[in-house]
């Protein structure tokens, strides 16, 4: 099958910011996809090239088999492309918005798929306010809708719930599931890293212009696997064969490094034998957020 | 076609929906240099035989506003998408720069020449004004307020403030209207100045204008023509370079 994205050893310079330093990643059709990094990492400028927004300086991206460049039409019929940016056009309303951009697309009559995304997206009845009337939660809706006005089976959102209060991100993530259910490829970059866990099934994470991680989000929380076991011991100390797996002790609390759930029988014990009494204790298993820290941390 | 038609589409509702800045206000400008004007000079120039300085003048104002309106267009619009960052709704879609070009450029023509025309039945309401050449009248018109928005498309994607469309505004497009024969007929002028405005392509267009209107001109409108025409092509054809390359609009 068709690779829904493909970018092959992308590099981008702009005059004085080496961007991106050879990307090479596939996003299959149907999938789920997190592009993580921080500031800076080069999110923006990846997904401005597979739109046509930005040229690379080497190296080549398709979408949905189209280059990017020599096939520019059929690759931007097939994306829908919702900006980090907060931009809207004030001259119209959300309606005359859809309509102008279904027109782009040579969509002429596309109302009845308009309403639809209205619906969906909780704008139905500001279809005829104008756009400079809109909350900025609304104006990120009337994005979305832009980005889906053609039906494009690959969909990118750049940072879509930066800024946008939780009852919305609920909804809209709500939405881009089902999209993503009837069979829209949705790639996503974010900084909250619980909604790339929650949502996608593979992550990558890009840091100063390279991928330092590729994996599918189980396989990366697991390989990072630390586990870690919390106590509040009375007497608060630690016999000396558990000194070895202390991470930290902070307010009477002792957090214990585990590379299994297995040590726990083991750390017990020993803290029975010396006597000493187990009033709390807590498991704690790392999330993306402290797989990002950790790769973000290293040396590339 | 579609995609071509509806960004042709979006840019005329830009502008008819603020009409009043857009298609009022420069109607009232040039009804006020006409007013002031034809009210000193009347009574003492008369650059035409038969022709009153009033009638002399309305070509002039007509093609001034059409090609300043022309320009404020194109050029307007494209730095307002760029700096709000709603270029991206255009730049997104699979529109070709073909089809991006001739959107904005028709667009500014229509612009333009909606406000030569409301200048023109305004004014009428001043002086009578024959037409000797329609034909030539309209092909100037047509050319003109092309080379005047293909200048703003041009401004427009190079500029990144308002700032510096001001500045081409004020010490280019400006000085070519005053400076091209609108308020006098350059065989008023010095010599120097004459052959000053020779090397000035509006000149020609305003001439050129005026012979439809007249049937008396400068120049003959074959030989203005040959300039005005020229200077269309040379600056599609720079048009369509920039925007095939995405010049200032995709890095
Ligand atoms: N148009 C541009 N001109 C120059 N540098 C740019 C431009 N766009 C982005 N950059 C630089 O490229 C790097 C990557 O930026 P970006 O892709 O926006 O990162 P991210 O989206 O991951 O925060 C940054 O150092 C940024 O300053
Ligand atoms: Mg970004």
């Amino acid at each position: 099958m068709t690779a829904a994205i493909r970018a092959h050893a992308l590099e981008k310079r702009y005059r004085d910011v080496h961007a991106l330093r050879g990307i090479d990643l596939t996003v299959e059709q149907g999938e789920f996809f997190a592009l993580l990094g921080p500031n800076g990492a080069g999110k923006t400028t990846f997904i401005s090239i597979l739109a046509g927004l930005a040229r690379a300086t080497a190296g080549r991206a398709e979408v949905m088999g189209h280059d990017v460049v020599n096939d520019y039409r059929a690759a931007r019929r097939m994306l829908g492309v919702v900006p980090q940016e907060l931009v809207f056009d004030p001259f119209f309303t959300v309606r005359e918005t859809l309509r102008i951009q279904s027109g782009y697309y040579g969509l002429r009559r596309n109302d009845a798929w308009i309403d639809e995304l209205l619906t969906h997206l909780g704008l139905a009845d500001k279809a005829d306010t104008n756009m400079r009337r809109l909350s900025g939660g609304m104006k990120r809706r009337v994005l979305v809708a832009q980005a889906l006005v053609h039906r494009p089976p690959v969909i990118v959102l750049d940072e879509p719930t930066a800024g946008v209060d939780v009852e919305l991100r609920q909804s809209l993530w709500a939405f881009i599931r089902r999209l993503n259910r009837e069979g829209h490829t949705i790639l996503l970059t974010t900084h909250y890293l619980e909604e790339a866990e929650a949502l996608c099934e593979r992550v990558a994470m890009l840091k100063q212009g390279r991928i330092v991680a590729l994996d599918h989000t189980a396989r990366l929380l697991s390989r990072d696997a630390e586990r870690r076991l919390e106590l509040k011991l009375a007497p608060p100390r630690l016999p000396p064969e558990l000194q070895g797996r202390l991470v930290e002790c902070r307010d009477g609390r002792y957090c214990l490094r585990l590379s299994d759930y297995a040590e726990v029988e083991t750390v017990l014990a020993s803290l029975r034998e010396a006597g000493i009494r187990v009033e709390d204790m807590a498991l704690a298993q790392a999330d993306l957020e402290d797989v990002f820290l950790r790769i973000m941390g290293q040396q590339v | 076609m579609t995609g071509f038609l509806t960004l042709f589409h979006k840019e005329l509702l830009r502008f008819w929906k603020v009409m009043l800045q857009t298609v009022a206000a420069p109607i009232l400008t040039a009804l006020l240099y006409l007013l002031i004007f034809s009210h000193v000079l009347e009574e003492h120039v008369q650059v035409y035989p038969g022709v009153s300085y009033t009638a002399f003048l309305m070509p002039g104002l007509i093609m001034m506003s059409v090609l300043q309106n022309a320009f404020a267009n194109s050029s307007s619009s494209l730095i307002q998408s760029k700096i709000t960052g709603n270029i991206v709704f255009v730049l997104l879609p699979p529109l070709s720069y073909v089809e991006f070009f001739l959107a904005y450029l028709l667009a500014a023509m229509v612009r333009g020449l909606v406000v030569g025309l409301g200048v023109a039945l305004v004014g009428l309401a001043f002086t009578d004004l024959t037409l000797a050449h329609p034909l030539w009248m309209l092909a100037f018109a047509l050319a003109a307020s092309a080379v005047f928005g293909a200048i703003g498309i041009i401004a427009g994607i190079w500029a990144e403030k308002f700032d510096h469309l001001a500045g081409i505004q004020n010490f280019l497009i400006v000085p070519l209207t005053f400076l091209s024969g609108v308020f006098y007929s350059i065989h008023s002028l010095p010599p120097f100045w004459q052959a000053v405005s020779h090397w000035n392509p509006v000149f020609y267009m305003i001439d050129g204008f005026r012979y439809g209107f007249f049937g008396q001109s400068d120049v003959p409108p074959g030989v203005g023509m040959a300039v005005v025409l020229p200077s269309v092509l040379v600056l599609t054809g720079l048009t369509l370079l920039l925007l095939r390359r995405g010049y200032k609009l995709r890095h």
